[in-house]
C-alpha cells in the first residue's frame, strides 16, 4: 500500500531549514554585497591591470634549485652581468629561484645559466624547469583564450535559452560575469600571476557556475509550471532556492574539498589554477544562490507589469 | 527476496574489489600503462617556427614536410622512448615532444640547428655540400683525437677529388652552418671519397652530435624556437607523487563527508565513486590519453563533481520520501526526476570543457579532456551502477527506518 503524500508546501520548506530567511525579499542586500566585492577589483584592473605571465606576454621563465641559499640581489646582479633584467622570486627556504625575463635565444639562455653556475654555484639539473614563449606565440595564446571565453559564453546562453527561457539565460550569464569579475578582480588586486592555467580555471568556473545556477533554475522551472495565478512569483522563487539549498551547499563542499587538496598538496604549478578555482567556486555558489534567481525575479517583475494590464482588459 | 539482494550486493562488492586489485599494476606500468605527460615524466616540448628564407621566398609545405622528416631522423637517433614529431602546415611549425630525454639541452641544440655543411675553397666559394655525403660517423682516429668520418656519394667523391687536386697544398674550409669546423691543408688529392674532420672535438659525444646533424641532412629552412617547455626528470616524478597524494586525500575526505551527511546512501555513493575512478582510469588507458599535471587536477575535480550527481539524486529521494512515498518509490522517482536536472547541469560543464579543448593547447587540452571524460563517465556510472546498488540496498529491507536514509518521518 503506497502512501501518496504531497510535495512540500512553502511553509513546510521554511520549517525544514532552521536557518531560514527570505532570500528573495532581501535581494538588494545581496546585490550590494556583490558590488562591494567587485568594485575594488574593477578599480584595481584599471589602475594596475593583471600580472600577465609569459604565456601571454611571451618571455622565458627559469626555475632552478641551488645546493645553497641565495639572495635576490645576487641573482639580479648575475642577470645584469649578462645584460638581462627580470623578476626574481625565491622559495624553498631561499634555495629555489624563479626567474622571469624576456624571451631568450638559446645562446643567451646558456650564457645566463653558465653565469649563474659560475657566480653562485651548482644547480640541480634534474629539477630544472624552463618555459619559453616567443612573442608571436604569446599573442596567439592570448587570442585563443579570449575567443574561448566568448564562444563558451555564447554557447551557454544558447543552451539555457533552449532548455529554459531567454530570461533565465540572461540571469545566469549575469551571475556568471559576477563570478569572473570576482576572480579576475582578486587576481588583479593581489597581482597573482595569470598564466594559461588561469584561463582553464576561468572556463571551468564558467561551466561550474552555470551548472550550479541551472540546478536552482530547474527547480524554479518545475515550480513555475505548478504555479497558480494568485501565487507570488517571488515566494515561488524563494521556495525553489530553499528547496535546493542543501544540495547547493553540499556539492560546493565536495568540490571545495577536492580543490583544497590540490591547492595544499599538489605541486607549485597547480597553485594558480586551484587558487582561481577556489575563489571561483565560492563565488559561483554565492551567485547561484543569492544573485541568479534574484535577477530573474527583478527582470520578470519589470516585464510583467505591462502584460498584467493587458490581461485585465481581456478579463 | 531479501537474501537474493544481499547475495547480489555482496557479489558486486567482491567484483569491484577484485577489479581494483587487478587494475593497479597494468595502469601504472611505465611502458604500457597510462602514458604520462612531460610535466610528470620530465622532458622537452619544443615548437619550432620556420622562418622565411633570406631571399624572401616563402616557406612551402614541402619545406615543412622535409624539415619534419629530418627532425624525425635526428630525434630517433637520440634514443628517446616514444618521441612525437608533428607538423603544423598552416602555421609552418614543427612540434616535438621528447619525454624522458636525459639531456634536454643537447636535444634542443641538435633539433634546432639548420646543419648546413659546406666545403669551401680558399676563396670561400662553396664547392661541396651536405647532400654530397653518404654517411658521417663519430670515431677516434689513431692519434687519439675524436673525429667525424665522412663518406661521400659517387658524385661527391668526384667533386671532392677535383677540389683536393686543384687546391693541393692550400687550406680548404669545412663549415657547419656558419661555424668553421676545421680548416685542413690539402696534403694530397683524396680520390677514395673519404674524409675526416678532426681537431676541434674534445669528447666523442661532441663528434657524435655533429655526425647526427650531418647524417640527417640540413633543414631546408632555418628554425627559431617559438615555444619551449622543459621539465627536469625528478621534478616530474615529484609532481606526480604530489598530485597522487592530493587525489587520495581528496577522495578520503569526500568519503567521510558522504558518510556523515547521507549515511547509508552515502556509503553507496562512496562505493560508486571507486567504480567511477576505475572506469575513468581505464578509459585513459584505452585511448592512450596522456596524463598531465592539469589533467590530474581535472580528474580530481571531476571526482568532486561526480559526487554532485549522487547528492542531487539523494536530496530528491529524500524529498519524495518526505512527501509520503515509500522508500522504494522514493528512490525510483527520485532517480528519474533528478536525471533531468543532472543532464542540464552537466551539459554546461561539457560545453566549457569542449571549448577549452578546441582553443587550448598542450596541457590545457589535457585538462579539458580529463574533465569531459570524467563527466561522461560519472553519468554512466550513476545510471548503471549507483542505481543498481541503491535498488539492491533498498530491496534488502524496504521497511528500514528512513533515518538510515537521512529522512526523519516525524517532520
Amino acid at each position: 500500500m503506497e502512501k501518496n503524500g504531497h510535495p512540500a508546501t512553502y511553509e513546510e520548506v521554511k520549517k525544514i531549514h532552521p536557518l531560514y530567511f527570505n532570500i528573495v525579499k532581501k535581494r538588494y542586500w545581496w546585490f550590494g554585497i556583490s558590488l562591494l566585492i567587485i568594485i575594488p577589483g574593477i578599480i584595481s584592473l584599471f589602475m594596475q591591470g593583471l600580472n600577465l605571465g609569459i604565456d601571454f606576454k611571451g618571455g622565458t621563465m627559469l626555475e632552478l634549485t641551488f645546493k645553497q641559499t641565495v639572495t635576490q640581489t645576487v641573482i639580479s646582479d648575475t642577470m645584469k652581468s649578462v645584460g638581462l633584467e627580470g623578476s626574481v622570486q625565491l622559495s624553498n627556504e631561499n634555495t629555489s629561484v624563479l626567474i622571469r625575463t624576456e624571451a631568450l635565444e638559446e645562446g643567451k639562455r646558456d650564457e645566463l645559466l653558465t653565469a649563474l653556475q659560475t657566480k653562485i654555484g651548482e644547480y640541480d639539473k634534474s629539477t630544472l624547469k624552463e618555459d619559453k614563449v616567443g612573442p608571436a606565440m604569446g599573442q596567439e595564446l592570448t587570442r585563443n583564450a579570449l575567443w574561448a571565453l566568448v564562444i563558451a559564453m555564447a554557447l551557454m546562453i544558447c543552451y539555457i535559452t533552449i532548455r529554459f527561457q531567454f530570461v533565465y539565460a540572461i540571469s545566469g550569464i549575469i551571475a556568471l560575469l559576477h563570478d569572473v569579475l570576482v576572480v579576475v578582480g582578486i587576481f588583479s588586486i593581489f597581482q597573482f600571476v595569470v598564466d594559461a592555467t588561469f584561463i582553464a580555471a576561468v572556463l571551468t568556473i564558467f561551466g561550474y557556475s552555470i551548472n550550479d545556477t541551472v540546478i536552482i533554475f530547474d527547480r524554479v522551472r518545475e515550480n513555475e509550471a505548478k504555479m497558480r495565478r494568485t501565487d507570488s512569483y517571488e515566494d515561488m522563487v524563494d521556495k525553489s532556492v530553499w528547496q535546493t539549498m542543501r544540495r547547493s551547499i553540499n556539492t560546493v563542499t565536495t568540490v571545495l574539498i577536492t580543490l583544497f587538496s590540490v591547492f595544499i598538496l599538489g605541486g607549485e604549478s597547480t597553485k594558480i589554477f586551484s587558487l582561481a578555482m577556489l575563489i571561483g567556486v565560492f563565488s559561483g555558489a554565492y551567485s547561484s544562490i543569492f544573485n541568479a534567481s534574484q535577477i530573474l525575479v527583478e527582470i520578470k517583475s519589470r516585464i510583467k507589469k505591462p502584460s498584467k494590464g493587458a490581461k485585465a482588459k481581456h478579463a | 527476496m531479501r537474501r537474493g539482494n544481499i547475495i547480489k550486493l555482496a557479489m558486486l562488492v567482491l567484483l569491484v574489489a577484485v577489479a581494483i586489485a587487478l587494475s593497479i599494476k597494468p595502469l601504472v606500468d611505465p611502458e604500457k600503462g597510462i602514458p604520462l605527460g612531460l610535466d610528470l615524466r620530465g622532458g622537452v616540448h619544443l615548437v619550432l617556427q620556420a622562418e622565411p628564407n633570406v631571399n624572401g621566398t616563402p616557406v612551402t609545405n614541402d619545406d615543412i614536410e622535409k624539415a619534419k622528416a629530418i627532425i624525425s631522423k635526428r630525434v630517433n637517433e637520440m634514443g628517446v622512448s616514444e618521441p612525437i614529431v608533428q607538423a603544423d602546415y598552416d602555421k609552418k611549425r614543427i612540434i616535438i615532444d621528447l619525454a624522458g630525454v636525459s639531456d634536454p639541452d643537447k636535444a634542443v641544440s641538435i633539433l634546432k640547428t639548420t646543419a648546413k655543411l659546406t666545403f669551401r675553397d680558399p676563396q670561400g666559394n662553396v664547392v661541396l655540400q651536405g647532400d654530397d655525403l653518404k654517411d658521417a660517423r663519430a670515431s677516434q682516429n689513431p692519434a687519439g683525437e675524436y673525429a667525424v668520418d665522412l663518406t661521400f656519394t659517387a658524385d661527391g667523391t668526384k667533386k671532392f677529388a677535383e677540389l683536393t687536386t686543384k687546391f693541393i697544398g692550400q687550406i680548404i674550409g669545412i663549415y657547419l652552418d656558419d661555424q668553421l669546423l676545421t680548416a685542413p691543408r690539402v696534403n694530397e688529392p683524396i680520390l677514395v671519397g673519404n674524409a675526416e674532420i678532426s681537431g676541434s672535438y674534445t669528447t666523442l659525444d661532441e663528434a657524435a652530435n655533429d655526425a647526427v646533424l650531418i647524417r640527417s641532412g640540413s633543414l631546408p629552412v632555418s628554425m627559431t624556437i617559438a615555444e619551449k617547455r622543459q621539465v627536469g626528470a625528478s621534478l616530474g616524478v615529484d609532481s606526480l607523487n604530489k598530485s597522487i597524494q592530493a587525489g587520495l586525500y581528496g577522495l578520503i575526505f569526500i568519503f567521510l563527508f558522504m558518510l556523515v551527511f547521507y549515511r547509508l546512501p552515502g556509503v553507496v555513493a562512496d562505493f560508486s565513486l571507486l567504480v567511477y575512478a576505475l572506469i575513468v582510469l581505464w578509459v585513459f588507458w584505452m585511448f592512450d590519453v596522456v596524463l598531465t599535471l592539469p589533467g590530474i587536477a581535472g580528474f580530481i575535480l571531476s571526482i568532486g563533481m561526480a559526487v554532485d550527481f549522487n547528492i542531487i539524486i539523494y536530496e530528491r529521494v529524500k524529498e519524495e520520501i518526505r512527501a509520503g512515498k515509500s522508500l522504494r518509490a522514493g528512490v525510483e522517482s527520485g532517480f528519474s526526476r533528478a536525471f533531468i536536472t543532472v543532464i542540464d547541469a552537466h551539459v554546461t560543464t561539457l560545453i566549457a570543457g569542449l571549448t577549452l579543448f578546441l582553443f587550448g593547447s598542450g596541457s590545457i587540452q589535457g585538462f579539458a579532456l580529463t574533465l569531459m571524460i570524467g563527466i561522461v563517465a560519472s553519468l554512466f556510472t550513476a545510471i548503471t551502477f549507483t542505481r543498481l546498488v541503491l535498488r539492491l540496498t533498498v530491496g534488502i529491507s524496504p521497511k528500514m527506518n528512513t533515518a538510515w536514509y537521512g529522512v526523519r518521518r516525524d517532520v
